[in-house]
């Protein structure tokens, strides 16, 4: 069965509406462009299509870095090549990690979420939650050390993230709100707590007055520091290697995962199944809370070091595209946040030794997010060129 | 008298399949002319074209003595073709007059509109109030809506695809006697469907398709409904035989149970009683939207019940959740193949653990065991006769019919306690009606207690041992299914809720 793009499957009823809103020059484009609907999802375009959207995104990123004056392949090549093969290498691949942690260990738990159809959009506040009370559980021991004291900030990230996220998850189930809005909103509210945290109560005592917290780099028990000094490697990206193993067995192997992945697809034979969904709202709202509660304490205590203002730097929201870029797949998200790492740093270079905007970077990823969406047709549709009929 | 429409040789391909092969008919102004064949004949795709909705491959159609070859649904109704179709695409939050503006080119002023809807709708005996809201209506109301929208256009050919699925009898007597007078008046009517007594009742003329070919014309009047179906399977018939007897034993009982709809044009179930004995299938019959899928949901654990309403086996299933029941024994096969019964984007595997987990052992401390799942798929695949490459092929692939039969056979070889079904053959063929009847009666003759929900009151008869009617979320007290005949059914089935039949 064929489908032109605006040609309604309307039964008795005529095709009353919007019509003659289309211009004629579109109208004639759509008459030679057709989806048709495949039988089964397409694998190979299901792998194929987050390739070709990288390379999309080359091809549009480097025509709009050539109308800003710029030589789009040096542009495109400082972006890609620069930070792993480049002169500066040695000092760049270890941000690689550094970067990409955080990202891959947030995405993993939004993807359970987004998997089940449950749209928590408020990772950067769980974030910023999380860093607050695992630096604040640090904090509240200073000047002791202790083997002990860094476990508790770890466990205490993680219960502020999941806590943050619970909120939103509550207020569904009990009332039915949105957990779009709702998640989204409180990222506001917690960017509001972390102000008043690092102007008050977490306040660096010894800090002249300036505001954030002590740096927690100088704090040898609450310091989550290298593993192997010069790799990147610090406990946050344990955490996210973790994260990664557990999601792969819980959707592959689990009832859990499989509840996850039946709700998505179809929430009524879900329910018909035996899925609770109250409950698997609660349980995936919980864990993405906590796993970005848990990047926001690794980051705080680890490479950021301080509680300060401006201490998020929105790794909350790149995680949502860093999830769909992997394909809500485990193993996908750890190359989607390597990629997406790799043009924050890529990036940056751009900005100081072609002096691109940094504007022109995001818009750069936000095509990545764009042309991957909008490929996504082409798993469950083949194009056809050619006018056929309608039905 | 020339004919009104002529098909010569018409032919249309679809990859890898000929739906109309060299399709030949004649339809004379007045006639009531019956299209029979069985799933996948190629019957819609032949109105399809005469609506405009498909372009024929080859061949030609004549209106009239003079070439007719409408590009669009638009072009077939500007000459005077009106299709009403098995599925009705109406809003249920607007009003009949609303939904029959909402298809028309040009629409009258709303008070003009409705003025033409009541007289079109005493002239036809199709008693309809423009102002009422489509959400409220049975689904008797809601067809009368297509036909009177197609009416309005006042059609000289008039196709209705399957328009007496949803029908009681006494409501199917009323739209005959519609159809009867716009044959009188001289409108042709082209009438498809499976009910081979109602064709002989209705039409004239019938054109029997089989495999996209034409296979036999006959007089329905003279030729007895046994012929027509082998005419259509091109095989002689087998009945399902039945083996079941109750043996007295209840399984399964309700009690007083009333129960709220989840969704706002549901039907709340009030005050059902009624109980089943091992080894036996009771038939709850009537139209859809009488509390079917609740009186299902209520069933499968979907939705909640009180305390002390269903029981099984003496033990109270108030609170236990779908799995848990499917492992006490309680299973459940609801209408909705794509979505409910199954995951239309997952693999069959897939599908088969949805329900299989707890009875057929895939799990083990929430750890699936997926070479085990496969294999129970392979096995509903070969034994229910399911026709697919295999089990990774996605639910959705498969063809109505096929994934009727994977979803029945998924929860028949788990050998439930109790099997309760909704619509167990709707949109199925004849052969694979036949296996599915079979195999509910196989299960009670091994001492399931089956409960089959269904519209289709000769399946009902077939196989049931007792029947009652649900109503307006009411239902009748259970009767045994033996010397019940058409009328008193008819009467169970609350008089087509006390619509009155007009006097045409």
């Amino acid at each position: 069965m064929s489908r032109n793009l605006f040609d309604k499957q309307s039964g008795a009823g005529a095709n009353p509406l919007g019509m003659a809103v289309l211009s004629p020059a579109l109208w004639l484009a759509l008459l030679f462009v057709q989806l048709e609907k495949r039988p089964q999802p397409s694998k190979a375009m299901a792998y194929a299509t987050p390739v070709l959207a990288v390379v999309l995104t080359m091809i549009f990123g480097g025509v709009l870095f050539a109308v800003l004056g710029k030589d789009p392949l040096q542009a495109i090549t400082t972006i890609f090549w620069e930070p792993i093969f480049g002169e500066f290498a040695f000092f760049y691949r270890p941000q690689l990690l550094i970067k990409g942690a955080p990202l891959v260990l947030i995405a993993i738990g939004l993807a359970l979420g987004f998997k089940a159809g449950i749209w928590n959009i408020g990772a950067e506040g769980q974030y910023i939650v999380g860093a607050i009370c695992g630096a604040g559980a640090g904090l509240a021991f200073y000047p002791a050390e202790s083997v002990l004291i860094f476990p508790l900030m770890v466990l205490a990230g993680a219960l502020g993230g999941w806590a943050w996220a619970m909120i939103p998850g509550l207020l569904k189930v009990k009332f039915g709100t949105n957990e779009i809005l709702v998640s989204l909103m409180l990222v506001y509210v917690a960017e509001q707590l972390l102000a008043s945290m690092s102007l008050g109560l977490l306040k660096n005592p010894e800090g002249f007055g300036f505001p954030g917290s002590r740096n927690l780099q100088q704090y040898p028990s609450a310091h989550n520091a290298e593993i192997i000094t010069g790799t990147g490697m610090h406990w946050g990206v344990v955490a996210a290697l973790i994260a990664v193993i557990f999601a792969y067995v819980l959707l592959t192997r689990h009832s859990l995962g499989f509840a996850i992945r039946v709700t998505g697809e179809a929430p009524r034979a879900a329910k018909f199944g035996g899925v609770n969904p109250g409950r698997l709202v609660l349980f995936c709202l919980g864990i993405s809370g906590l796993l970005a509660g848990l990047a926001g304490m690794f980051e705080v205590s680890g490479p950021s070091g301080q509680i300060s203002i401006d201490f998020n730097v929105g790794y909350g929201f790149t995680a949502i595209i860093v999830a769909f870029l992997g394909r809500l797949n485990p193993l996908g998200i750890v190359a989607a946040g390597l990629l997406m790492a790799l043009t924050y740093i890529g990036g940056d270079i751009a900005q100081s030794q072609l002096g691109l905007p940094a504007a022109a970077i995001q818009v750069f990823q936000g095509m990545l997010l764009f042309f991957l969406l909008a490929l996504d047709v082409l798993t469950n549709y083949r194009v056809r060129f050619g006018k056929g009929e309608t039905a | 008298m020339t004919d009104l429409l002529a098909l010569r040789g018409l032919t249309k391909a679809y990859p890898g399949v000929i739906a109309n092969d060299d399709v030949s008919l004649s339809i004379a102004p007045g006639e009531i002319h019956a299209l029979l064949g069985e799933n996948g004949a190629g019957k819609s795709t032949l109105v399809k074209m005469i609506y405009g909705l498909v372009k024929p491959d080859a061949g030609k159609m004549e209106m009239n003595g003079a070439g007719f070859a409408p590009t669009d649904p638009r072009a077939a109704r500007a000459a005077g073709v009106g299709m009403v179709f098995q599925h009705f695409s109406l809003f249920d939050a607007l009003s009949v007059a609303e939904n029959i503006a909402l298809g028309m080119e040009t629409p009258p002023p709303m008070r003009t509109l409705a003025a033409r809807i009541e007289e079109v709708s005493q002239t036809y005996g199709l008693p309809l109030s423009p102002d009422r809201t489509v959400g409220d209506l049975s689904a008797g109301e809601r067809q009368r809506v297509e036909i009177i929208r197609c009416l309005l256009q006042d059609p000289k050919l008039l196709i209705m695809d399957e328009p007496t699925s949803v029908l009681t009898p006494q409501e199917v007597d009323i739209l005959f006697k519609t159809l009867r007078k716009l044959s009188a008046e001289g409108t042709a009517i082209l009438y498809i469907s499976h009910k081979l007594e109602e064709i002989r009742a209705l039409c004239d003329t019938a054109t029997i398709l089989r495999g996209g070919k034409v296979v036999g014309d006959c007089v329905p009047r003279d030729t007895s409904a046994r012929e027509m179906a082998e005419l259509m399977v091109g095989s002689t018939l087998a009945t399902p035989k039945s083996a079941a007897h109750a043996t007295g034993e209840v399984i399964l009982s309700v009690t007083n149970l009333s129960v709220a709809s989840p969704s706002a044009f549901g039907m709340a179930l009030k005050d059902i009683s009624f109980a089943v004995q091992a080894g036996e299938v009771l038939g709850i019959g009537g139209v859809a939207g009488n509390g079917q899928d609740e009186l299902l949901a209520v069933l499968s654990g979907e939705l909640p019940s009180a305390p002390g309403m269903v029981t099984f086996e003496g033990r109270d299933l108030a609170g236990i959740g779908p799995e848990a029941r499917r492992g006490l024994g309680v299973l459940s096969a609801p209408e909705e193949r794509l979505g409910h019964a199954a995951a239309p984007n997952m693999s069959l595997t897939e599908n088969a653990m949805l329900t299989g987990a707890a009875r057929e052992g895939l799990s083990a401390r929430g750890l699936l065991n997926w070479p085990k799942t496969r294999a129970f798929a392979t096995r509903i695949i070969s034994e229910f006769d399911v026709r697919t490459p295999g089990p990774e092929n996605a639910a959705r692939s498969l063809s109505g019919g096929n994934l009727q039969k994977f979803v029945i056979g998924r929860e028949v070889l788990q050998k439930p306690e109790v099997l309760v079904v909704n619509q167990p053959t709707w949109g199925v063929d004849a052969a694979a009606a036949a296996a599915i009847r079979q195999a509910l009666l196989d299960l009670a003759a091994g001492g399931t207690a089956v409960v089959v929900i269904s519209q289709d009151l000769d399946e009902l008869m077939e196989i049931s041992d007792r029947f009652a009617a649900l109503n307006e979320g009411r239902l009748s007290d259970p009767r045994p299914t033996q010397g019940l005949d058409v009328e008193q059914i008819g009467l169970m089935l609350g008089g087509a809720h006390g619509i009155e039949v007009a006097h045409v």
